[in-house]
């Protein structure tokens, strides 16, 4: 029976996620990957603003923390001068898909041959629970309180059915870790990721759908029920693209 | 010494190019040299200027207003700058664009149908080359052959087969 | 040595190769693409990277990631280029990286004109980006000192911590001038030189972290304190200007950059008009040359300050004196470049005001 233990790749810094949150689980699976392939001494990671700020006291490689939607510039400039270590993004809906839209649409059709992990949980976390670009119709938040009116405040981004369309896409794969069965195909979908990159076959992103029970104003579990019920329809758990670009 | 040289015209008549031909020149004369573009948004037929300065000195001031020689390829910049041509000095001028004539007694004016010259001896778009060439006897700047080695270091290899049309426009001008 | 003749756009980015800069990243912007389009030509033949970013936001991003792995790296832009660029290097200075950020100056405000200015001295010197803190401001006056100011501003940025800025104008770079490379040879500079890059720690040590967050007051406002201890040391070992005919003169003309060469040329007509003019000119503009411009005031009666500006580097010219000499201004703005005759004109001015 393999031990249970934390990952090498995580440092002992305790996290500061509420309880229920699911950045948690994500942490783990990156940092196990990271294990698995024995290439901690060899990764960069860059942290979004966000919630999972403070990322880089957690994960035990070298990491950089990035202005807000800069992550896929900033790990392109990493790459680009390292072009043999691996480089990640963990960023959140509001980082990756509005503030950064165009860094991480960019990076993507040039292929970077960069990881990046996009939590979305339809929810700006860090500042109190506003309006995300993924933020489902109707859903009520701090600055939708009437809910989100897709006439007032438009539509959520779907983000890898939107890269999916773009050449430099290597892989663009939406999981969630809802249950232990969804938790293997989020990690599998997190290690192809970065085999991607080892090969220099091209950018991948991982989207994982999320839970944010604070803001949500949910019990953990009640949060994970409402995440099947609610996001799973509007955002389906799949492949959207994968295959080499070179 | 310093001599100062406004070449000026459209976009496309090679203004920059014969500025630099120039500007080499005096580099390989070891002299001091400056090549001020004026520089817009049009890519294409607008207005074109530069100024030259060769000197033994270090330059100072790159930017001129009142140059020792203008070379004016169109009317625009003709009018624009040969009231400020320094009184002594040089003017040459492509006649066949700029149908003024020079009313300043001041100076030493050259009108040289350059463009119809050019075209008339198969050397199209060259009548830049050939007021240069006209500017090199009246200033003593540089004989024909001089120029030669200066033409293949700035003509790029692909198209070195405008170094002897350049070379002809030269002494065209020079012949003058 | 060869003598080239390049534009100073050119010279800049040729200088930047040789001084070992591995990766630039760029977005076009007049009057400062040749730098981009020198930097996709040759980049590739020396195994360096040359990129052009989606916009000057990602290009000084990814500055900063290249930066953080120890790599030495540029962008330039020009002034509304580098408005947008000025969050990047808030946070570079806040993280304590080294890089180069080139500024050929066009005038403003907000998009402008595409003609040579020097109105971004305050954005450069004083506020660029939000939060305390400073950057190495060097301005060149010629194509040959675009050259040689590149590669000590990659070496200064190192030595301090720093980013580091050419703080040029379209004037310079769009002009053609002999240069003379003072390497030939490409150096190499490699991250081992920075045990704080993130560029892997290789199982060999604790992992580092590039970072401008501290959520805890104090922290920050120490590490605040320490940067500026650093800024004074800075101060203290980086001035420079240039001093010329100022020994016994009455009217110092203090201009940097394009302007002090039309500056130099007024200053010689003055001369030659039995006027005692000299000229000051900073060579970097952060930190300010204090005792430079005092020591060349030192007789003047007057202080003329020209600039292509509204009157930026004015202030810093009294500082320095203590306001203990009028400091007059003249300047043209708008993309407008002061004639040397005008420049003249106000010397000759301050001259007949001063005889009164």
């Amino acid at each position: 029976m393999p031990e249970f233990k934390k990952p090498n790749a995580l440092t002992d810094v305790p996290f500061h996620y509420c309880p229920g949150c699911t950045h948690g689980i994500v942490h783990r699976l990156v940092a196990e990957v990271i294990d698995e392939m024995g290439i901690e001494g060899e990764t960069i990671g860059v942290c979004p603003v966000g919630c999972s700020v403070m990322a880089y006291d957690y994960f035990s490689c070298d990491m950089i923390e990035a202005a807000h939607g800069r992550a896929p510039a900033v790990a392109t400039g990493v790459k680009r001068g390292n072009p043999d270590k691996f480089v990640f993004t963990y960023q959140g809906d509001g980082d990756l898909a509005a503030i950064g839209t165009a860094e991480t649409v960019h990076a993507a059709t040039r292929g970077e041959n960069i990881t990046v992990i996009f939590i979305n949980n339809t929810t700006y976390g860090m500042t109190g629970g506003q309006m995300a670009p993924t933020t489902l119709p109707g859903q009520v938040t701090q600055t939708t309180p009437y809910g989100r009116n897709p006439d007032v405040e438009g539509f959520p981004v779907r983000v890898c059915e939107m890269v999916s369309t773009l050449s430099g896409v290597a892989l663009a794969e939406r999981v969630t870790v809802t249950d232990p069965a969804n938790i293997r195909k989020a990690k599998a979908a997190i290690r192809k990721g970065f085999e991607f990159q080892k090969n220099k076959q091209g950018f991948s992103l991982i989207e994982v759908l999320s839970t944010c029970p604070t803001n949500w104003g949910l019990s953990p579990v009640e949060a994970i029920k409402w995440l099947k019920d609610n996001m799973v329809p509007y955002y389906p758990l799949g492949v959207f693209k994968e295959g080499a670009i070179r | 010494m310093t001599t100062e040289t406004i070449f000026a015209g459209f976009g496309g008549q090679g203004i920059l190019f014969a500025g630099k031909l120039l500007a080499y020149l005096g580099l390989y004369q070891d002299k001091q040299v400056s090549w001020l573009p004026s520089y817009g948004p049009e890519m294409r037929g607008g207005t074109a200027n530069c100024t030259v300065c060769v000197s033994d000195q270090p330059i100072g001031s790159p930017y001129v207003t009142d140059p020792d020689i203008l070379v004016a390829m169109n009317g625009p910049s003709y009018d624009k700058f040969i009231e400020a041509v320094k009184p002594g000095g040089i003017a040459i001028i492509d006649s066949t664009l700029v149908t003024e004539e020079c009313s300043r007694t001041d100076i030493r004016s050259f009108r040289i149908p350059s463009t119809a010259l050019a075209a008339e001896n198969g050397l199209p778009g060259m009548a830049n080359i050939i007021l240069v060439g006209k500017l090199l006897k009246e200033t003593g700047f540089a004989v024909l052959e001089a120029v030669r080695p200066v033409l293949e270091k700035i003509i790029p290899p692909k198209k070195a087969n405008l170094i002897d049309a350049n070379m002809k426009a030269l002494a065209i001008g020079m012949a003058l | 040595m060869e003598r080239n003749l390049m534009k100073g756009n050119e010279a800049l980015a040729e200088a930047a190769i040789r001084a070992g800069c591995k990766c630039f990243f760029g977005y076009p912007i007049t009057p400062q693409t040749e730098i981009s389009a020198y930097m996709a030509k040759r980049m590739p033949k020396v195994g360096g990277v040359f990129l052009q970013a989606e916009s000057e936001i990602a290009a000084i991003n990814m500055v900063y990631g290249c930066a953080s792995s120890g790599v030495r790296c540029m962008t330039s832009s020009s002034s509304p280029g580098i408005s947008l660029k000025s969050e990047g290097v808030s946070y570079m200075a806040g993280s304590d990286l080294p890089c180069v950020i080139v500024n050929v100056m066009r005038g403003g405000p907000g998009l402008g004109g595409i003609q040579p200015s020097q109105s971004d001295y305050w954005q450069a010197t004083r506020a660029l980006g939000h939060g305390d803190f400073q950057i190495l401001v060097f301005a060149p006056s010629t194509v040959q000192e675009m050259a040689d100011l590149m590669g000590r501003a990659f070496d200064e940025a190192d030595k301090y911590r720093m980013p580091a800025m050419i703080l040029a104008d379209g004037l310079l770079g769009q002009m053609m001038e002999p240069v003379t490379f003072k390497v030939d040879e490409i150096q190499h500079h490699d991250a081992s030189e920075k045990p704080w890059a993130t560029n892997g720690h290789g199982n060999k040590r604790r992992h580092n972290i590039v970072n401008s967050l501290y959520l805890q007051a104090e922290e920050l406002e120490r590490l605040n304190f320490e940067r500026f201890e650093r800024y004074e040391t800075v101060k203290k070992e980086l001035h420079e200007a240039e001093l010329y005919k100022t020994e016994d003169a009455d009217i110092v003309v203090a201009a940097y950059g394009s302007v002090a060469r039309l500056a130099k040329a007024a200053v010689d007509r003055a001369r030659e008009a039995g006027i005692k003019a000299g000229l000051v000119r900073p060579v970097t503009l952060w930190p300010f040359p204090v005792q430079e411009v005092r020591e060349a005031c030192r007789n003047a009666k007057r202080v003329l300050c020209v600039e292509m500006s509204m009157g930026q580097m004015i202030d810093d010219v009294k500082l320095a004196l203590d306001c203990r000499i009028p400091v007059e201004f003249y300047g043209r703005t708008g993309g407008v470049v002061p004639k040397p005759t005008a420049i003249f004109e106000q010397i000759k001015l301050l001259s007949e005001k001063e005889a009164e």
